[in-house]
């Protein structure tokens, strides 16, 4: 079994209070409950507060470019099959600057576990509009209030029949370490979109305000993760309540399951077929 | 005729299949024994427009393109009024009845009478191909491959059906045509154009992960390897931009699968976060450039080496790089075999600059040869297990490379400053020895750069200077000099990034005039030798017409 200590303890740059420590805390549970060591798992990141998550754990890591997060982890693991990649990135990484890579993953569904710390403000850059800001948050670079309707990462996600959704809080640490498990154990593309107070810059989505609105899907409310329709209702659910849980679930065939290749290992440790080259060669003759 | 050789050219608009009527001659000329060297010329639509595909073909080596039309086959009306000042004498022209042919010496093909409509490309084939006295059922052969259809098939028939009326309609005309003998008919050669010898020569060196978006006209290139890509183990996927497509192989070669991205101007310049990013996580990849004229969308399937200093410049911040730049279709397969190793050997981003001149031209080549080849090997070497050190200081600055995964060692890469664990670091003064370690890279990449190749007298009065894909035209324009008695050499540079004078300034020195040639309108390689080697130019002539460079340029410049 493997210890959480396994994971190390290490300081930080983050504000005191801020909910990156509860998801550091419940990704570290999660792993060791998937029984994974450090060196049997990859953290990619792209830039910003959340980004920075690997540097805070034993782990491979590879802390890449803003937004980019998803195609680098996605690379990782189709280079090696056996990893289990998970990349973990800000609202504002993977949801705006990695926009487009956001939507082509939902598609592609390779086998990586998406931890988005969604915290609806740039932290990194003190305090700007994200793309889960809620309409009417002021903030320095809206000082007439975000214009902008929200992103919905988890009902976009649910729309492209994604494998596995699920909407995590910060303040409820063994809940989202339960979540993170069932995501690491997912064959193919998993997204956990964490509620994530900011103490520094989000004074309007704090600890306090989303403890009012989260209840428990499975606890609090009956759900069905299979079932599509209900899914897609619950995902449009961010108001006066929210859920938190898994959303939905599918078996579609990960994008990994059409390279046979990758059955044979990792793919440095794959030798190169001389033979199959040369007739390779011949076949311009 | 020029030199012994033949320039044919099928004309027509897209859609019309001239491409394909074009490849199944190459490659019936090169298994009749002849050397090929294609030149296509196409519009950036899918239909319509006017697009040429021309075969120079000789029993001798061919380097170069060159001007003039020995054999026209016009598809169309306006491949006859665009090309028909370009005949030489003693040539033909392929045309349909009714087509317009003034003073050309036209054979005008009843194609109606000779075949259903849907065969007129098969009727221009069998007749090109009989005026070149090629033989029917070599001709036959090849179509068939290349329709990718078995005998009996109905299609086939009566594309057979077609041909045979073709060369029986054409053995009954008379005209001036001389092909020139075949070299040693029944010798295997391949037939193989420069993108893909770029893509085999990355598989030859291991490649195992490529990723890309579709860009004109390197996509051939992406093409090649998913062709291959289940024989020889190759992951691929066509990503969502240009961006995913890098960071996803940078991913991918972090994890240790030797790694290919293919692009073009604007591609590349999407890419250019991702190579900084290769830079300073010190993660191996290959880029592959082929270059088409800019700025912005710029001449989508025309030629130009313009983007020299950008694939030189691309990427903030400093980091080192080597650029190879082959000059033929040969070199392109060197090129991507090389880029691979050089690439894993200073864990850095390696270039490979081609152009859609290179890119599309077709060529015979001597089958190439596999042995002594030996795969990239990523990984190994350092500390084990807790003393591991991603970014170690070592004197070359190539730290011991682990693979995540792959055993007790945590690999831990960063796109911030780090210090040697990988670790994002502040340490201003850890800062200044990072990157003082990866700056030290360059030595190696300097000592292991490609001798530029010189060849002709070393005093020579003229010198003349090619890089990448202008080493043939200049190499032409240089021995047709010579053989009007003046005193000329080449130098030809098949790598571009970094140099290293000591291999060249001494010879340059010798030189009466250098003159250096390449396809951009601001002398991009004449500045580089400037600053790098302080070898000033006499001459510089450059192209940016959107068409390759050819002797026949090549000379009317040096006369002007």
């Amino acid at each position: 079994m493997v210890d959480i200590k396994q994971y190390g303890e290490v300081e930080t740059a983050w504000c005191p209070g801020c909910g990156n420590f509860s998801i550091r805390k419940a990704l570290i549970q999660a792993l060791a409950d998937s029984d994974l060591e450090p060196h049997q798992i990859l953290l990619v990141s792209g830039i910003g507060q959340a980004a920075k998550t690997p540097h805070y754990l034993r782990c491979n890591c590879f802390n890449g470019l803003h937004g980019r997060s998803m195609p680098a982890a996605t690379g990782a693991r189709l280079a090696n099959s056996g990893l289990k990649v998970i990349a973990t990135s800000g609202d504002g990484c993977n949801y705006g600057e990695g926009g487009n890579h956001f939507l082509a993953a939902l598609r592609r569904n390779v086998n990586v576990t998406m931890l988005a710390h969604d915290n609806q403000i740039y932290g990194l850059t003190k305090g700007q509009a994200s793309p889960t800001s809620l309409e009417g948050m002021h903030t320095k670079a809206q000082p007439t209030g975000v214009h902008s309707y929200p992103f919905n990462p988890v009902a976009v996600a649910v729309s492209m029949h994604v494998g596995f959704v699920a909407r995590g809080f910060a303040g409820e640490v063994e809940h989202l370490a339960g979540l993170i498990k069932q995501a690491l154990a997912h064959p193919g593309l998993s997204l956990v979109d964490i509620l994530q107070p900011c103490v520094s810059f989000n004074k309007l989505n704090t600890y306090q305000w989303y403890k009012e609105r989260v209840y428990k899907l499975g606890e609090e409310a009956e759900h069905d993760p299979a079932d599509w329709d209900a899914a897609i209702r619950l995902s449009y659910e961010f108001g006066e309540r929210i859920p938190i849980g898994v959303i939905y679930t599918n078996d579609r065939p990960a994008f990994d399951s059409y390279f046979p290749v990758l059955d044979k290992g990792p793919l440095a440790t794959q030798e190169v077929d001389y033979g199959a080259m040369q007739k390779v060669l011949d076949s311009y003759c | 005729m020029s030199h012994d050789s033949m320039n044919l050219m099928i004309g027509g608009e897209a859609g019309q299949g001239l491409v394909t009527v074009g490849q199944v001659l190459a490659k019936a000329l090169v298994k009749s024994g002849y050397h090929i060297l294609v030149t296509q010329d196409y519009m950036s639509r899918v239909r319509g427009g006017h697009n040429t595909f021309t075969i120079r073909f000789s029993s001798q080596k061919l380097d170069s393109p060159c001007e003039g039309v020995d054999l026209l086959v016009a598809l169309n009306q306006q491949t006859l009024d665009l090309h028909a000042g370009e005949l030489n004498p003693d040539s033909a022209v392929v045309a349909e009845t009714g087509f317009t042919c003034g003073q050309a010496p036209c054979l005008n093909v009843p194609y109606e009478e000779l075949a259903d409509k849907r065969y007129l490309n098969t009727v221009a084939l069998g007749v090109a191909a009989s005026l070149l006295g090629l033989e029917r059922e070599l001709v036959a052969q090849t179509l068939e491959a290349a329709i990718g259809k078995k005998k009996g098939d109905k299609v086939v028939e009566e594309n057979n059906q077609a041909l045979e009326k073709a060369f029986a309609w054409a053995q009954g005309q008379t005209h001036t045509l001389k092909p020139p003998a075949p070299a040693q008919a029944g010798e295997k050669r391949m037939m193989l154009g420069g993108n893909q010898a770029i893509a085999l020569g990355a598989l030859a060196a291991g490649l195992k992960f490529l990723a890309f978006y579709p860009m004109t006209p390197s996509t051939a290139i992406a093409l090649t390897v998913i062709s291959h890509a289940e024989q020889m183990g190759v992951v691929y996927e066509q990503a969502e931009d240009e961006i995913a497509a890098i960071n996803m192989a940078l991913g991918a070669s972090y994890a240790g699968a030797p790694a290919m991205v293919c692009t073009s101007g604007g591609g590349y310049a999407l890419m250019t976060e991702g190579v900084s990013l290769a830079g300073m996580t010190e993660t191996p990849l290959v880029i592959a450039v082929a270059m088409r004229p800019g700025p912005a969308t710029g001449l989508p399937t025309r030629t130009e080496q313009g983007d020299l200093l950008f694939a030189l410049h691309g990427g903030h911040g400093e980091f080192p790089r080597a650029i190879l730049a082959p000059g033929s279709v040969k070199q392109c397969f060197a090129a991507g075999y090389q880029a691979l190793h050089l690439a894993e050997k200073y864990q850095t981003p390696v270039f490979i600059l081609t152009d859609q001149f290179l890119a599309d031209s077709l060529r015979a080549l001597e089958p190439l040869d596999l042995s002594g080849l030996s795969p990239v090997r990523p990984g190994g070497g350092g500390a084990e297990g807790e003393d591991y050190r991603r970014y170690e200081i070592t004197e070359g600055g190539v730290s011991p490379r682990r693979l995540p995964g792959l055993g007790p060692e945590l690999v831990v890469a960063d796109s911030d400053e780090h210090d040697q664990e990988g670790h994002i670091t502040e340490d201003l003064e850890l800062r200044v020895r990072m990157q003082d370690k990866r700056m030290a890279k360059m030595k190696g990449l300097v000592a292991d750069t490609q001798a530029p190749e010189f060849s002709g007298p070393e005093d020579a009065d003229t010198l003349l200077v090619s890089w990448g894909s202008s080493q043939g035209p200049v190499a032409e324009a240089a021995r047709r000099l010579a053989e009007e008695g003046q005193s000329v050499a080449t130098c030809h540079f098949g790598q571009v990034w970094p140099l290293a004078p000591a291999q060249f300034a001494q010879r340059f020195k010798k030189a009466g005039q250098v003159v250096v040639i390449e396809g951009n309108a601001t002398g991009q390689f004449a500045g580089l030798l400037k600053k790098e080697a302080g070898i000033a130019a006499q001459r510089f002539i450059g192209r940016y017409d959107g068409l390759n460079l050819t002797p026949e340029y090549i000379l009317r410049q040096l006369a002007s």
